[in-house]
């Protein structure tokens, strides 16, 4: 369960979330949407311990955030699977590489690495790839590769950042699946996008952020807000 | 995976990696000439300092009782260790042993053109003087060589070599640490993207800096080693030199354990040199890594 309890962050005068609360339930698949500036990135890259709030506190199951040291947030970031619009692959590592790149990082045994990464890449669909690297990719095969390396880990909670961003309507479609088939699993989702089409498809809770503000926190949202039965009219 | 990692970081800047092992190995090899120098100068030192000795080359007409009456008067003396005679012949059979390989010189020799001598030894450098002094008095004595000056001016000199060896090798160490430092620094630099990355995916700020310090820790090894067969090289290059100038002087060959312990102390200095390098490179772009 992840909670965000008041959070401000101010960078100088500018306030990019303004007393933003609210708690994510396990497997829950939400959508983080607003126009740009309204404060998604800066949300997710609070949740990442890329910046501290300047108020208020987050919470991953039980764990403040404010309670834990500079030299242990690598510890924190683990507990998270984070997909990118542009990516983030080493381009210098082949497909399998990259995917096994979290489990070095956490000291998997390399016996295990190499079954691990074989039975994600089979869940995305890349296993006929792994031996090719990012430059010999599409774009949706590369948002792939990221996806897989964010959940190869089992990460409790994934955290995508535009992740249909750069990809066209059919690969995105193909991507939000993927994404469903993983929340499915038990992986709760929290995915930042503008994409309405996506988010219209779906019928799950969606928070909407304004100039740094959650003014919409929906079960089954829209894209955009139900306007008001007297608009309807009008 | 780290070793993989360093690997990496390595072939992918091959001229900046290349230009840290040529500033280091430069740095190690004259550090280890200043050192072998040293350590030659010592051994030469302590073998005259082990046979103090007085040569006293006697007058053709000196006799055998003029020879056992100095003989005689000098044992008398308690600094005195030991006394030899070297007959003519003998200082010829010396003669022809240490010019063995000049054929042209024993030909131009023999047993009526050397003098015979006293070879005299005393218990300490300090009381050669005073038996020299003694010995010039006598009638028939023709001349009087001893290492005191020999000794004092190579002390001199290795006094010299050590104060201005220790201060090169220092300078060149800082220069070699700053080499490591700005070509790590820039490596650092160059995949600030990669280590963003790293960080987000949860790696500890060690596993970052690890492949670093290796790095740091691979130029001093590598340089190490060139600088070691670099020296092996001008030394064994420079043996039939030195050994027609140090005659009588056991010095050469030198002996492959004696190398084999430079090369430990090149590897000892060469990783530490590395190491504190990449220490300080890390710590320089600590913001970034952690």
């Amino acid at each position: 369960m992840i909670i965000f309890d008041k959070v401000t962050k101010k960078f100088g005068n500018i306030i990019a979330l303004d007393d933003v609360s609210f708690t994510l339930e396990k497997g829950e698949f939400i959508f983080l949407t607003g126009t740009s500036g309204a404060g998604k990135t800066t949300l997710i890259k609070l949740l990442l311990g890329e910046y501290l709030p300047t108020q208020g506190d987050m919470e991953i199951n039980g764990e403040k955030i404010s309670k834990v040291s500079k030299k242990n947030l690598y510890l924190w970031r683990r507990k998270l699977g984070v997909v990118f619009q542009d990516y983030k692959l080493f381009w210098d590592k082949t497909v399998a590489e990259n995917v096994a790149l979290p489990l070095h990082i956490g000291k998997m045994q390399p016996k295990e690495v190499a079954g691990k990464v074989q039975k994600i890449l089979e869940l995305v669909g890349l296993e006929e790839r792994k031996n090719l690297f990012p430059a010999q990719l599409s774009g949706g095969e590369l948002q792939r590769v990221s996806l897989a390396r964010a959940v190869v880990t089992a990460p409790e909670v994934l955290l995508a950042d535009e992740p249909t961003g750069n990809l066209d309507p059919k690969t995105s479609e193909e991507m939000i699946k993927l994404f469903k088939e993983i929340n499915e699993k038990g992986t709760t989702i929290l995915m930042a996008t503008h994409n309405n089409e996506i988010v219209d498809s779906f019928k799950t809770r969606v928070i909407e952020l304004e100039k740094g503000k959650v003014v919409r926190d929906e079960k089954e949202g829209k894209y955009h807000k139900k306007k008001g039965k007297e608009e309807n009219d009008d | 995976m780290m070793i993989k990692t360093t690997k990496d970081h390595i072939s992918r800047s091959p001229y900046q990696s290349l230009a840290a092992i040529f500033v280091l190995s430069l740095s190690l090899f004259l550090l280890s000439a200043f050192f072998l120098i040293g350590a030659g100068s010592q051994a030469i030192l302590r073998h005259f300092e082990s046979r103090p000795q007085v040569s006293a080359y006697l007058k053709d007409e000196a006799k055998t009782q003029d020879i056992d009456l100095i003989k005689a008067r000098i044992e008398t003396n308690p600094k005195v260790k030991n006394i030899e005679y070297i007959s003519k012949e003998q200082a010829l059979e010396i003669y022809k042993e240490q010019n063995k390989d000049k054929p042209l010189l024993l030909e131009m020799v023999s047993a009526k053109i050397l003098p015979s001598s006293l070879e005299i030894s005393t218990y300490d450098l300090a009381s050669l003087k005073s038996v020299a002094e003694t010995l010039k008095k006598e009638e028939m004595v023709e001349d009087v060589v001893y290492h005191e000056d020999v000794v004092s001016s190579l002390s001199n000199w290795m006094a010299t070599v050590r104060k201005f060896g220790l201060v090169v090798a220092a300078f060149l160490l800082v220069i070699a640490v700053a080499t490591i430092l700005i070509i790590l620094g820039m490596k650092i630099s160059q995949r600030k993207e990669e280590i963003e990355i790293l960080k987000l995916l949860g790696a500890s700020p060690f596993y970052i800096s690890a492949p670093f310090y290796l790095e740091g820790m691979f130029y001093g090894i590598v340089a190490a080693l060139i600088s070691w067969g670099l020296s092996y090289g001008a030394i064994l290059s420079s043996s039939s030199f030195l050994t027609q100038f140090l005659t009588g002087i056991p010095l050469l060959p030198v002996s492959p354990l004696f190398m084999l312990e430079v090369l430990g102390g090149l590897l000892f200095v060469g990783v530490s040199v590395g190491f504190v390098g990449s220490v300080l490179a890390v710590s320089r772009f600590n913001r970034s890594i952690r």
